[in-house]
């Protein structure tokens, strides 16, 4: 990968936020920023095309369907899904996964005796759906253990995978860990042992190219909110030889053809997994988001993300007392650093930064697992984008050697 | 470049050399507290005589600096007291720390503990700090059931 080209400067006046204050915003990987360009995208699409979209049948409720479905063909495009239809709009990556095993597991019949293997450095986005489906099938959840850097292996999978494994839910870069798992080899090995596989991509999205197709996973779930687009909407990807025979989610408008007092014929997918009136206004920012991220150039912003990574692990490990967990090299944490320091609880690291301006997320990062299985209570974790700088690096990284000072130790 | 007002030596102090952490044999009272929000985990011991009056107390487990810290400070306050004035002690800290003020003589009652002050506005904190004094009152009110203790929860009421 060459040096990064972003005109950095350039770009980060594209956002509000960043322009409003000297806060350091290193709290990435919880959400991103917006750019101007998605906020305009967003009204301007309610101040010209507001109308219900499906249902209206006059032009400006054309305008908002047209804008809906651009946008759905803008996502299939930017994550090389086979087609539109493939692709379902959710508020959020935690529906997107709470609808794969709701509407998945009802669709297998998942019951007693069989086996959904959940990794250990799951979001509990897709750890607890997958515990819930199984209190209530009477299935099991067996737990697939990461190595201390934060590695996992197709000889891993193969070894935790039993005949019975059914479903396996992996994230293709963990929250916490920051390293991207071999998602295409796993979902293969699935395939070979009659299992699918349910890949968490909200943290991958905002920091690699996806392509679902090559992957070849089963499905693929995200949040626009980390990768510069508003809140409130989602994704999630599924094979179509799947979404089409698995029953709605939640229930209401659209998701239907026909319903008489004694009968229900399901609408087309993707309609029938999205009830009620959508959010378009959300899938436009996400499409302006995603023109955002590919005018910056995805390579680009891979690029400028490691070398951030790069200065940022290599100030943290000159510390004494700080340790980062996971991967030792740069190219593993997708600009996802979690660490620890010696003696010091991370709601005080937490609230130190904060008094330095500087802005990091302290606690389990809802990964509660992966921190009892590190044997770690709680970690601070530092996260990047393409955004920030050498300077607000270098800030945390000075007051990250002032904390244990501060907190009245010697050294 | 900041205000560095919050962790100052009395705090740090208490978090890093703290007077009242041990085992207490004694203790004819104990209790747990959580707070769920952190991981904080915290036991409270106390040895009341038959006049109710604190003999000695003491408390273990893990959080927080300011968890640890407000904790510590606060058997420095009420070992010595009867059960009915750290109950009052307790109830002032936590208007303290509800309300971000009390009157001046009210702040002189609770000595070192009223430099816990300022978290009153860092609502992310509050839970931390009055995490041994909430643990202290429930069991002081009876809520704590003795003979079925319970862990009380920052996240009750
Ligand atoms: C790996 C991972 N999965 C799932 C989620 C859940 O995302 P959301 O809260 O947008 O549903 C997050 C974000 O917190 C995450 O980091």
């Amino acid at each position: 990968m060459g040096q990064s080209t972003i005109d950095v400067k350039a770009v980060r006046k594209e956002f509000p936020v960043l322009n409003q204050s000297d806060l350091a915003y290193l709290d990435n990987s919880a959400t991103v920023q917006k750019p101007q360009r998605v906020l305009d995208a967003v009204t301007h699409y309610y101040q010209t095309e507001n109308a219900n979209p499906f249902r209206g049948l006059y032009d400006l409720s054309v305008a908002a369907t047209d804008a809906y479905e651009n946008a759905r063909q803008k996502v299939a495009d930017f994550i090389h899904a086979p087609k539109k239809q493939d692709i379902i709009f959710t508020r959020n990556a935690s529906e997107s996964l709470n609808l794969v095993a709701y509407s998945m597991g009802r669709y297998l019949k998942i019951g007693k005796g069989d086996e959904i293997l959940v990794s250990i450095a799951e979001h509990h986005s897709n750890m607890l759906p997958w515990r819930m489906l199984a209190e209530q099938t009477g299935a099991t959840v067996r737990y697939l253990n990461c190595h201390k850097d934060g590695s996992l292996t197709v000889d891993d999978l193969k070894a935790a995978m039993t005949p019975n494994t059914r479903i396996v839910a992996v994230a293709e870069i963990s929250n916490v860990l920051g390293r991207a798992w071999p998602i295409a080899d796993f979902a293969k090995v699935c395939h070979e042992q009659g299992a699918v596989i349910v890949v968490d991509g909200a943290q991958s999205v905002p920091h690699t190219k996806i392509d679902v197709t090559a992957m070849d996973c089963d499905f693929f779930a995200f949040s626009g909110h980390k990768m510069y687009a508003p809140m409130g909407i989602g994704v999630l990807y599924g094979k179509s030889e799947w979404l089409n025979k698995m029953p709605p989610f939640m229930t209401g408008g659209e998701t239907i053809d026909i319903v008489t007092t004694d009968r229900i014929v399901w609408a087309e997918v993707p309609h029938r997994f999205e009830a009620g009136t959508v959010n378009v206004g959300g899938a436009v920012g996400l499409a302006e988001a995603i023109d955002f991220m590919e005018d910056l150039g995805l390579d680009q912003i891979e690029a400028r993300e490691l070398e951030l990574t790069t200065y940022a692990m290599e100030r943290l490990k000159a510390i004494p007392h700080v340790h980062i967990i996971g991967a030792d090299e740069p190219e593993n944490h997708h600009g996802i650093l979690a660490f620890s320091i010696d003696g010091v609880h991370p709601h005080d690291i937490t609230t130190i930064l904060s008094e330095n301006k500087i802005a990091v997320r302290a606690g389990h990062h809802c990964a509660e697992p992966l921190h009892h299985y590190l044997g770690v209570p709680s970690t601070t974790r530092a996260s990047l984008s393409f955004y920030n700088t050498r300077e607000e690096i270098d800030r945390l990284a000075d007051a990250v050697g002032q904390i244990r000072k501060e907190m009245g130790y010697d050294e | 470049m900041n205000n560095r007002t919050f962790y100052n030596e009395v705090l740090t102090e208490h978090n890093l050399h703290p007077a009242h952490k041990h085992e207490l044999e004694d203790a004819n009272m104990t209790c747990e507290g959580l707070n769920p929000s952190c991981g904080d985990d915290i036991w409270v011991h106390l040895d009341v005589d038959d006049n109710g009056i604190i003999q000695k107390g003491a408390f273990e487990g893990d959080g927080c600096a300011i968890s640890q810290a407000s904790a510590d400070m606060m058997f420095d306050l009420i070992i010595g007291k009867t059960k009915a004035e750290a109950l009052r002690l307790a109830d002032l800290f936590l208007k303290m720390i509800k309300e971000g003020h009390l009157s001046d003589e009210e702040m002189e009652e609770l000595e070192e503990a009223a430099s816990l002050q300022d978290i009153a506005h860092m609502p992310a904190r509050v839970k931390c700090a009055v995490l041994g004094w909430h643990t202290l009152k429930e069991m002081l009110t009876g809520e704590a059931d003795q003979a079925n203790p319970q862990p009380v929860s920052t996240e009750d009421k």
